[in-house]
């Protein structure tokens, strides 16, 4: 589903690359935790394999899809089947819940009819049913965190990208996203997310790609946090 | 394509940025006026010289104590001339009939000319009213020659006159159009600027570019045509006010003047400048901010 060859990237205003030489295999239906300090590269991975970014490099497939050769205006294409959910939400403020979701189907120009029959349901599998009314800063940041798994989701993307989705939420919060992500994941969507979150990785026992300093240092089927032997 | 949420967020876009919007309708509106009247300027030259140059007459304007054999020679040598059509004699009672007729809308000036004032002439047509020089030096210095004239060195000088206003009218449009293209530039960029959020959603999840930037160009388009078409009301008003009730009814009978034909062919013109000037300037804008 995503695959990295050799991938190498230099930002221009850097004289380290934020990514040296990666090969990674992410096979479809996985869920795969991105881990490593700040500025360790878990950013860069994400926004290559979403071509915001382009490798210095080596080469990147996505969906059956070598990004390289991906020509600039099949790009929205590759988005939709990437949903994409961030640490600080990214809601629009002027917008309901609802609206916010169905903004995501809106824009790419989905029918009217298609929308009011999707929303409900995605909102029903985040947990958010009752509250499509509300304005986000009404919301708890889980419940907002919700909000915008839903408008990820909403389309049914093959993969799923998280960077730090619980940066800035507490822990029992967390666990409640962890929860959804998960069951998000058991549908086929295949999961990556970068984070910090110790507990988490060590709870979930999933397939964990450490990095550091740009370069894969571990890579493990049913990992942790931190390295055990 | 979902018409009505792009309209919807046309409508938005212009009421939340309508300080600006009306910046770019004002400019947009300016600008065009001034080409739509260096436009109607070039329209009544040309009107005003097809008339003159198809009518041209050369006036050999006879002297007071002229006698009747200068006559004979003066009008032997014209007729001898290739480049003359033909040449006709004017006495001094026709000069006063042809001087009513022409001024008959002007009262004023009529009642200082009478009869028996106004010069006895020939009244020469020319092949080729360029060739004018020729004839005069022919005739110039031949005894009972008074003056030569021909319409065409007066309205020579008009025409330059005429043209220094257009010229100058073109520089104004020139100005206020860079002003406008400026001003829709920037338009554009702070309206980037404040929909950051969305337009970054939009390319996270997949949205075209059609959809993305289609709301801010049509938002700056359809300023650009109101900006048009406050033009083509002024360049109406223009008409009426300087032509209809200026110089028409001043001078009714010295050229024919421009019709509402002309001002109508300007429209659609003006129009199309109006929507591509603001839609090129707000692409060319949003390839610089924001990326998709």
């Amino acid at each position: 589903m995503i695959r990295l060859r050799g991938v190498t990237k230099l930002y221009p205003s850097s004289a380290r690359p934020a990514l040296e030489d990666v090969t990674v295999e992410i096979e479809k239906g996985e869920f795969v935790f991105l881990v490593g300090q700040s500025g360790s590269g878990k950013s860069t991975f994400l926004r290559l394999v979403l071509k915001e970014e382009k490798p210095t490099t080596g080469s990147i497939w996505v969906a059956g899809k070598e990004l390289a050769r991906l020509s600039h205006w099949k790009v929205p294409a590759l988005r939709r089947q990437i949903g994409t959910v961030f640490q600080d939400f990214r809601l629009l403020p002027t917008k309901t819940v609802r609206e916010n979701v169905a903004f995501a189907l809106e824009v790419i120009g989905k029918p009217r009819h298609t929308v009011a029959k999707v929303v409900p349901e995605v909102l029903q599998l985040v947990g958010l049913a009752g509250k499509e009314e509300r304005m986000p800063d009404e919301l708890s940041g889980g419940e907002q965190q919700r909000v915008a798994i839903a408008r990820a989701f909403v389309n049914r993307p093959m993969i799923l990208l998280a960077d730090e989705p619980t940066g800035n939420l507490d822990p029992s919060t967390s666990i409640g996203i962890m929860r959804l992500l998960d069951r998000i994941n058991r549908t086929g969507t295949t999961v990556v997310m970068a984070t910090h979150d110790s507990h988490i990785v060590d709870s979930m026992r999933r397939r964990v790609i450490e990095l550091d300093n740009g370069h894969v240092t571990r890579d493990q089927s049913r990992g942790v946090y931190g390295y055990v032997n | 394509m979902r018409l009505d949420y792009v309209l919807s967020e046309v409508g938005s876009g212009l009421r939340r940025n309508l300080t600006m919007t009306v910046a770019v309708i004002l400019t947009v509106a300016i600008s065009l006026t001034f080409l739509g009247v260096a436009w109607l300027m070039r329209a009544q030259i040309s009107t005003t010289k097809d008339f003159w140059y198809g009518n041209i007459e050369v006036s050999v304007f006879l002297a007071p104590n002229v006698s009747q054999p200068e006559r004979d020679a003066i009008r032997d040598t014209l007729t001898q001339l290739p480049q003359v059509e033909y040449a006709h004699y004017v006495s001094k009672d026709e000069a006063y009939q042809r001087a009513k007729v022409l001024f008959k809308g002007s009262p004023a000036l009529l009642r200082n000319v009478h009869p028996g004032v106004l010069p006895e002439s020939y009244l020469v047509k020319l092949h080729d009213p360029h060739k004018y020089p020729i004839v005069a030096s022919a005739v110039q210095t031949m005894p009972g020659v008074d003056e030569v004239v021909t319409a065409s060195g007066q309205l020579k000088k008009l025409f330059r006159f005429v043209d220094g206003i257009q010229f100058a009218a073109l520089v104004v449009a020139g100005v206020v159009l860079l002003a406008a293209v400026l001003l829709i530039f920037n338009t554009v960029r702070v309206a980037a600027f404040n929909r950051r959020r969305e337009t970054g959603i939009m390319r996270l999840v997949g949205a075209s570019m059609l959809f993305i930037q289609g709301p801010f160009v049509l938002e700056v388009s359809t300023a650009g045509l109101m900006g048009a078409a406050f033009s083509l009301g002024l360049v109406s008003l223009i008409k009426v006010v300087f032509i209809d009730h200026g110089i028409a009814s001043l001078a009714p009978s010295v050229t024919p003047y421009i019709g509402w034909g002309t001002v109508f062919a300007t429209f659609p013109w003006l129009a199309l400048l109006g929507i591509l000037l603001s839609a090129v300037t707000s692409v060319l804008t949003l390839q610089r901010y924001l990326r998709v």
